[in-house]
């Protein structure tokens, strides 16, 4: 799936890209209990930086923006912490067969101008920011609907020959059905993402400066000012209708330029409620903050990319995977994430992310195990590394030098392969690198799930042609088995194959895993039932604030 | 003195055109695209990129977007809007500004008062106790870097002590400007006493001093009137340029202090590259130097009547 948020923390000036950064919504669970009496029109406020785009449901891909969003709109669906579905605004999304797919709405539901949420509003909302003269960046997660290729040809310098997806039709007021080009087993998943929520009439009249400056949604809360570079402010919507109702009055979402800024204010509470800890207060934190430290995982995974294209290993054949098996059971993962990242992050045992359904258990068969002896054994039998050279790629902006370097020197002492950091000055560069195939051997690459079905981790970093495919991995054997599996004409068939492929994964080594996140946050004493969901962003509407 | 001040407005429209050609071209060398960048790790498909370029004006070559962008800011004060987000960027420079400014003008004046009292005492009692501590104070200020000073303040006053707030708050009061102001303001500070203290030290066993004090003026006359308007002229050189530098030089301070100021900005602009958020910043910083500069050049003709402007 192409276009989903990335560059996580651009907090003011500082860009720490942490990876490519979705968001998924995610709302699930929630621990409220504490003694003191609570303040159902409490306001809370949460640190945040500066959206980089105007808030708009198709084009809202990094954290910033995402969780202003999340409290603003409503999608059809969201998923618990097992990756299950749960009704939002919808009543029923069924199908028979996986390819045509029909939604019924809540009735009664409203924007927060008063106009009714009906099924027109979905299926206008979703023609506009599939649209190509949109220019959505979120545009290609619409890309499974029949007609799409009309609306938004891929091409460069192509023009659209419709303005309507063609797979859309609406029933009646509170029904319309959805025909894609193919079945896609968990095309219901999808459907909680931001870019499907619905948009009132008015958002059409607005001209292309307003829209987005200040969204009228169907969520739980409406939007009330956006300060630009200081803070944006959203209150409890009262007419809203869905599970999740707030149990706060609001949000203030406070700007900071650094992370060390935000978590010093949050000691003497000044903000309540953090999404990240700086490196620096990391070793610290859990003592400053006792059972207000947050460390929990969340769907994200971080991995070493191959850049195939790169004549290392593709001249003069292409690289027996089993060097890159070697290359990755000569990083000790344990260590690294221990010592050099504190603990913020947990090793990974395969492709696919915690709380993603069909997360497994040692995914990658064993290929992440640290296992010297073994490694050099297996980088030997693939015929060595050429050259006896790797460099890994990062940005040297975002705080990845570090475990760069030591995952160098885990696998310079474990195999004595030649391993050296190739830092990019910026998030900036470091992309464009990577789009123009200048890649020289490996590149630090990362994944938050879009959806949370393994098929996301795997179908859209693995498939021939993929969005997430920037290192030109193909295989055709490999692109059969992501066919079948998505062909299957359930869901769980589909995860149970996808499974399957994960396990297989390791004869392919289309990239190494490392680690997946963890969030690690904190919150002040004035409030409770902080949770946080899947895409690492904190759920608004479960904190409770105290009298 | 008119024809001299028309000569040197005239002067600065080279001065003008040159520096912000110079960024917008060095913008543009940098490595990296905003529009892909825009789209982040996942990237988008190439019609996408290319209507985002067109509707931006980036797939036009980079005279004719220099072009159109000067004409617009000279003829219409339009300097552009943000590539990101879309946002006017007289609309993000006036957001930035004013506290910016605000710590400027707080900073320059801590720079001041205490530079020139400091460079005052320590310039009247030469090579005695008092001008030896000021001298060794300020190579302390001198050699410690502005990041160490500003976590050191924030330590001691913000954590330690709990008298100043660590971080400034969005909306920002006069009270809590003050810590990144002395930081700010205190390298300049250091200079501006030595400079005083030297010049001072000199002045005084001028001819015109001697001259003075035979006369049997007071000495609150000789010392505020005759030594202090001589011995001012490099001071005030060096206050007119460093206007300038404080605007400019505030990055690292703003960072520490959580201020969402010029600094901030600016390294947003240069890592997203941003080429019209940053010429138009640099664009105000130049005339802001042009004009002070061309003030303090004015100003020394009212010091020393011996200065003349054809």
């Amino acid at each position: 799936m192409r276009g989903a948020k990335s560059a996580k923390w651009v907090t003011g000036a500082i860009i720490v890209a942490l990876a490519a950064t979705a968001c998924g919504g995610g709302k699930s669970g929630d621990s409220g209990s504490d003694a003191k009496a609570v303040d159902p029109n409490g306001i809370f406020s949460i640190e945040l930086g500066e959206p980089e785009k105007p808030l708009l449901t198709g084009d809202t891909m990094e954290s910033n923006g995402s969780a202003v969003m999340a409290g603003l709109f409503s999608t059809l669906v969201d998923y618990k912490a097992d990756g299950s579905l749960t009704m939002v605004n919808a009543e029923s999304v069924t199908t028979t067969d996986s390819k045509t797919w029909t939604v019924k709405l809540k009735p009664g539901w409203t924007f927060h101008d008063g106009t009714p949420v009906t099924s027109k509003s979905y299926v206008d909302a979703w023609n506009w920011n599939a649209s190509l003269k949109n220019a959505q960046g979120l545009a290609s997660w619409f890309a499974d609907i029949k007609g799409y290729d009309k609306v938004h040809p891929d091409a460069e310098g192509a023009k659209q020959t419709a303005d309507k997806l063609e797979g859309l039709k609406v029933v009646d007021e509170n029904t319309f059905t959805i025909e894609l080009t193919k079945s896609v087993p968990y095309f219901g998943h999808k459907l909680a993402y931001i870019v499907f929520a619905p948009l009132p009439d008015s958002f059409y009249k607005l001209d292309a400066k307003t829209r987005g400056q200040a969204p009228v949604g169907n969520g739980p809360y409406k939007f009330k000012s956006w300060d630009h570079k200081k803070k944006i402010e959203i209150t409890r919507y009262d007419g809203y209708k869905g599970p999740n109702k707030a149990k706060n009055g609001g949000v203030v979402f406070k700007n900071y330029t650094t992370l060390e800024a935000a978590y010093e204010d949050l000691k003497s509470g000044n903000v309540d409620v953090l999404r990240q800890i700086a490196p620096k207060d990391l070793p610290v934190y859990r003592q400053d903050l006792g059972d207000r430290a947050v460390d929990q995982a969340y769907s994200a995974i971080q991995t070493i990319a191959v850049a195939f294209y790169a004549d290392q290993w593709k001249k003069p054949k292409q690289v027996d995977p089993r060097v890159i098996q070697g290359l990755s059971m000569a990083i000790d993962r344990a260590t690294i994430t221990k010592t050099v990242l504190n603990g913020t992050r947990e090793p990974a045992t395969g492709w696919v992310a915690k709380g993603v359904l069909g997360f497994q258990e040692d995914g990658g068969n064993g290929v992440t195990k640290y296992d010297p002896a073994k490694a050099k054994e297996l980088i030997k039998a693939g015929g060595g590394v050429p050259g006896n050279k790797i460099s890994i790629q990062y940005n040297a902006d975002g705080g990845h030098k570090e475990w760069v370097d030591a995952v160098c020197n885990s696998i310079q002492q474990a195999t004595s392969v030649q391993c050296v950091g190739d830092g990019k000055p910026d998030f900036q560069a470091d992309l464009t690198a990577r789009k123009t195939k200048q890649v020289k051997s490996l590149y630090r690459s990362g994944w938050v799930l879009d959806y949370p079905v393994n098929a996301n981790f795997i179908s859209d970093l693995f498939r021939t042609g993929a969005g997430g495919n920037q290192g030109d991995f193909s295989n055709k054997e490999l692109d059969a088995k992501i066919a079948k599996a998505d062909s299957a004409k359930t869901l769980d068939e589909s995860v149970k194959a996808y499974q399957a492929i994960e396990k297989d994964l390791k004869n392919y080594m289309p990239s190494i895993p490392l680690w997946y996140y963890k969030v690690n946050a904190g919150f002040s004493e004035k409030v409770s039932g902080v949770a946080y969901g899947q895409d690492g962003d904190p759920i608004l509407t479960g904190v409770e604030v105290k009298k | 003195m008119g024809r001299y001040v028309a000569r040197r407005l005239l002067q600065m429209i080279p001065v003008f055109l040159g520096t912000t050609l110079l960024i917008f071209a060095m913008v543009h060398a940098l490595p990296g695209d905003p529009v892909l960048a825009m789209f982040g790790d996942k990237g988008a498909d190439p019609a996408t990129l290319a209507a985002k370029r067109h509707e931006l004006g980036l797939d036009k070559p980079t005279w004719q977007q220099y072009f159109f962008y000067m004409r617009d800011m000279i003829l219409h004060l339009d300097f552009g809007s943000q590539i990101r987000n879309g946002r006017p960027v007289t609309e993000v420079l006036g957001d930035a500004f004013p506290i910016t400014l605000q710590l400027g003008v707080l900073a320059f004046a801590i720079e001041l008062v205490f530079g020139i009292g400091l460079g005052i005492v320590g310039g009247l009692r030469a090579g005695r106790l008092a001008d030896n501590l000021i001298l060794i104070f300020t190579l302390l200020i001198i050699s410690i870097p502005v990041f160490v000073l500003g976590y050191i303040i924030k330590m001691v006053f913000a954590f330690n002590l709990g008298w100043i707030e660590p971080n400034v708050a969005t909306e920002p009061e006069w009270s809590q400007l003050i810590a990144p102001a002395v930081v700010l303001g205190g390298l300049s500070l250091a200079y501006v006493a030595r400079l005083t203290r030297t010049s001072m030290a000199e002045n005084l066993r001028a001819d015109y001093m001697r001259t003075a004090v035979a006369k049997g003026l007071p000495r609150r006359r000789v010392i505020g009137v005759h030594l202090m308007r001589n011995s001012m002229i490099p001071v005030v050189t060096f206050l007119g340029t460093d206007i300038g530098a404080i605007m400019g030089g505030a990055v690292v301070t703003e960072f520490i202090f959580n201020i969402h100021g010029i600094g901030g900005v600016i390294a947003e602009s240069i890592s997203r590259r941003e080429g019209s958020t940053l010429v138009g910043l640099v664009t105000i910083l130049v005339i802001v130097y042009l004009v002070t500069s061309l003030l303090i050049d004015l100003l020394y003709a009212v010091l020393d009547p011996r200065i003349r402007y054809a």
